[in-house]
């Protein structure tokens, strides 16, 4: 809670205008007849994914070329919500030209990146995101038809939400690829936990096999000790090592910031001073002469070099 | 009967006056002494506060004869049901179940969230709640409620008189003179009831009863708390002696005197609201069940005049009030895609059998100031939407 929350109820106001466009004229909506897959030579496939009774419902159409195992045309028909319409939509359209496998690539998130009018901006509040994963599932559901297999031997048959109908792997995947670190959030991004809310800890309505409390606490153990077996720690790096990391922040965290505003800042000398290391930069651009530079920014990325790289970490300006 | 004029409508239609109503302008008028003359606290001894009293009494002789309550009762001014419903079961709790030998509190599967929530939380303190679930019509009778009632146990039985999503009545005289017979205290949220359908506490042996202005063409921001003579009832907000000390807080005089012109006005209109309003209703409802697999939660002699809780095979409801908005057309949804925590309202789901329709319902709410050219248009903008939204559903 914060000011921000405050207002409250603006549910359609958190819609990227993609998603509005698309609620109001989906592109892809409609139906493959098994003429027309015919008279593009292509197999017609054709899945469902959801119920009316889950509030989420969606069947895809695909015309597969059987030579080129690529999608030739692809068509949805959904009930649902506004983010479940448009959300179908787009899948649908990123499936075109793609193959089956390729197509099985598509993740939630890139349908919704896709629906983002601003890049840094999502296309849907955090509680609508359920609806995009259910685009993912129907391909998956359609990638099974396609291949003449269960779709369950693309998915792991542990079932962690029976309500929604939610697995492990599917729990475990959509914690990793939005780096979740709430309960909360797997249930806005799953819908797991959010009916019956038995399987969000133990002692709920029925006892569970798995909890959404105790699978997060295990996939991030399994994400952070993943993370530590490629990182040697900074202080036991050669020194050559030691500034190719720096670098490496400089490009993940501080450059894109600095860039924005046309700036940029180079490192002139790293060294250790006994156990402290000591970087000395200099500023490009639109930093030269900014008066943040030598206070504020220059406290910013010591901040950050010391919280990713070594507590003890000490910026200077050249 | 016109006297409603002065409402600017524009080019859009409001069919959502179960969730608030507009300001009647006569109201909004009535207010208008009270921010920029008179606007002193009334708790002062001077003029500015002396000189808010006279209307302050009109205020409330609008509002006990609005209800039926009598002049040895308590009416407490509050900011809003919620506050009144929050007000009688913690007070209760702790009147009948911290200081008394009672443990139990009963109510039903569909209230509001402000008496749903507040009994969770009792519930967590330590109170046994007993929720009951609706019969085949969807109402608590008495029936429901005599199955293993132990008046010994109770301290307080809290049942809605009118339901805010489908508009169906509880029989909440019969309830009431059930509790009163067994000496257990009743409490009546009748928020969706007030301005609606008589409510006649003469009649009605309720022992608390809650409402809010805006629901009946009053201010946002106020409502009153009945407390039937010779009951204590511990105040929630403890402070100043305003309300004798049941509810500190300086009163908005604006607000209440709004809120006693509204009462007056909402009770006047009430055979309006029972014939011409009614007929509006059913000729919007008739419209939508001449659509093909539609279907209305309850029977109509059961309901609010104003409410109609529809059920459209095939449509999701947060998709189906995003067309409605984008035709100008203001309705509601209890649909689960459409809240904060994905969970579809109480009152569908226990009322809903068909889990399909618990995703399905949209909630059309009249008031008096609905005309029929509104409903004419509100009836082809739904029949636009149906045909759009099957078209695109794979579920019709």
């Amino acid at each position: 809670m914060a000011k921000g929350d405050l207002v409250g109820g603006s549910l359609w106001q958190n819609y990227s205008n993609k998603v509005a466009e698309r609620m109001n004229h989906p592109r892809f909506l409609g139906e493959i007849s098994e003429d027309e897959a015919l008279s593009l030579g292509a197999k017609l496939v054709v899945a469902d994914h959801g119920a009316e009774s889950c509030g989420d419902a969606v069947r895809l159409y695909w015309a597969v070329d059987e030579q080129s195992g690529k999608i030739v045309r692809a068509k949805f028909k959904s009930f649902g919500c506004g983010t479940a319409i448009a959300s179908s939509d787009m899948m649908a359209e990123l499936c075109v030209g793609k193959t089956v496998d390729e197509a099985m690539g598509i993740t939630n998130l890139e349908v919704e990146r896709a629906l983002r009018d601003n890049p840094d901006v999502p296309a849907v509040p955090p509680q609508k995101m359920h609806c995009s994963l259910m685009a993912y599932d129907a391909i998956k559901a359609a990638a099974a038809t396609y291949k003449g297999i269960d779709v369950k031997a693309l998915e792991e048959a542990e079932i962690v939400c029976e309500c929604a109908r939610v697995t492990l792997s599917t729990i475990k995947e959509v914690i990793r690829l939005n780096d979740l670190k709430t309960v909360e959030e797997i249930t806005a991004y799953t819908k797991a936990g959010a009916f019956c809310k038995s399987c969000l800890h133990p002692g709920g309505h029925e006892k569970r096999k798995w909890y959404l409390a105790d699978i997060l606490a295990e996939t991030r153990a399994e994400m952070e000790g993943e993370a530590a077996a490629v990182e040697v720690p900074f202080s036991e790096l050669a020194l050559f090592k030691k500034f190719k990391a720096v670098e490496r922040v400089l490009d993940a965290e501080i450059r894109p910031m600095l860039h924005q505003d046309g700036g940029d800042v180079e490192v002139e000398d790293f060294r250790m001073d006994g156990d402290v290391p000591v970087a000395t930069i200099s500023y490009k651009g639109a930093c030269l002469g900014c008066i943040s530079a030598t206070v504020g920014t220059l406290g910013f990325i010591e901040n950050i070099l010391k919280d990713k790289l070594d507590p003890a970490f000490c910026v200077e300006v050249g | 009967m016109m006297p409603f004029i002065g409402v600017i409508h524009m080019d859009r239609i409001y069919l959502d006056n179960n969730a608030t109503t507009v300001v009647d302008p006569l109201v909004k008028q009535a207010m208008e002494p009270f921010w920029l003359q008179s606007y002193g606290n009334p708790n002062s001894l001077h003029d500015f506060g002396t000189e808010t009293h006279p209307a302050m009494s009109i205020a409330f002789d609008r509002i006990y004869a609005g209800i039926g309550a009598s002049d040895d009762d308590d009416v407490v001014i509050n900011s809003c049901a919620s506050e009144g419903n929050n007000t009688v079961l913690k007070g209760v709790w702790a009147d009948s179940i911290l200081n008394g030998g009672k443990k139990r509190m009963i109510t039903s599967q569909v209230e509001h969230p402000s008496v749903a929530n507040t009994l969770d939380w009792l519930e967590r303190q330590g109170v046994e709640v007993i929720r009951l679930a609706p019969d085949g019509d969807g109402r608590i009778t008495v029936d429901t409620l005599a199955d293993g009632f132990d008046p010994d146990v109770t301290a307080l039985v809290s049942i809605m008189w009118a339901n805010n999503e489908t508009g169906l009545i509880n029989p909440v005289g019969e309830l009431a003179s059930f509790c009163r017979e067994k000496g257990v205290l009743f409490h009546t949220d009748a928020v969706q009831a007030v301005g609606k359908i008589p409510v006649d506490l003469q009649n009605v042996p309720a022992d608390f009863l809650t409402f809010s202005a805006h629901k009946f063409h009053g201010p946002k921001g106020i409502g009153g708390l009945f407390i039937r003579k010779g009951h204590a009832l511990t105040p929630l907000l403890h402070g100043g002696e305003q309300m004798g000390g049941l509810r500190a807080g300086t009163v908005n005089v604006a607000f209440l005197v709004g809120m006693g012109l509204a009462m007056e006005m909402a009770v006047d209109a009430l055979k309006f609201e029972d014939t011409r309003v009614r007929s509006l209703r059913d000729k919007l409802e008739d419209a939508i069940l001449a659509l093909p697999d539609t279907i209305v939660i309850g029977k109509r002699e059961y309901r609010t005049p104003n409410t109609i809780l529809a059920s459209f095979k095939g449509i999701e409801g947060e998709a189906f009030l995003w067309d409605l908005n984008q035709l100008g057309l203001a309705a509601s949804t209890g649909s689960a895609c459409s809240s904060e925590s994905l969970e579809a309202d109480a009152t569908l789901r226990a009322m809903v059998s068909d889990a399909d329709l618990a995703h399905t319902a949209v909630r059309f709410s009249l008031s008096r100031f609905t005309t029929e050219e509104e409903i004419d248009a509100a009836a082809a903008a739904v029949e636009k939407t149906v045909s759009r939204l099957r078209a695109i559903s794979s579920t019709y």
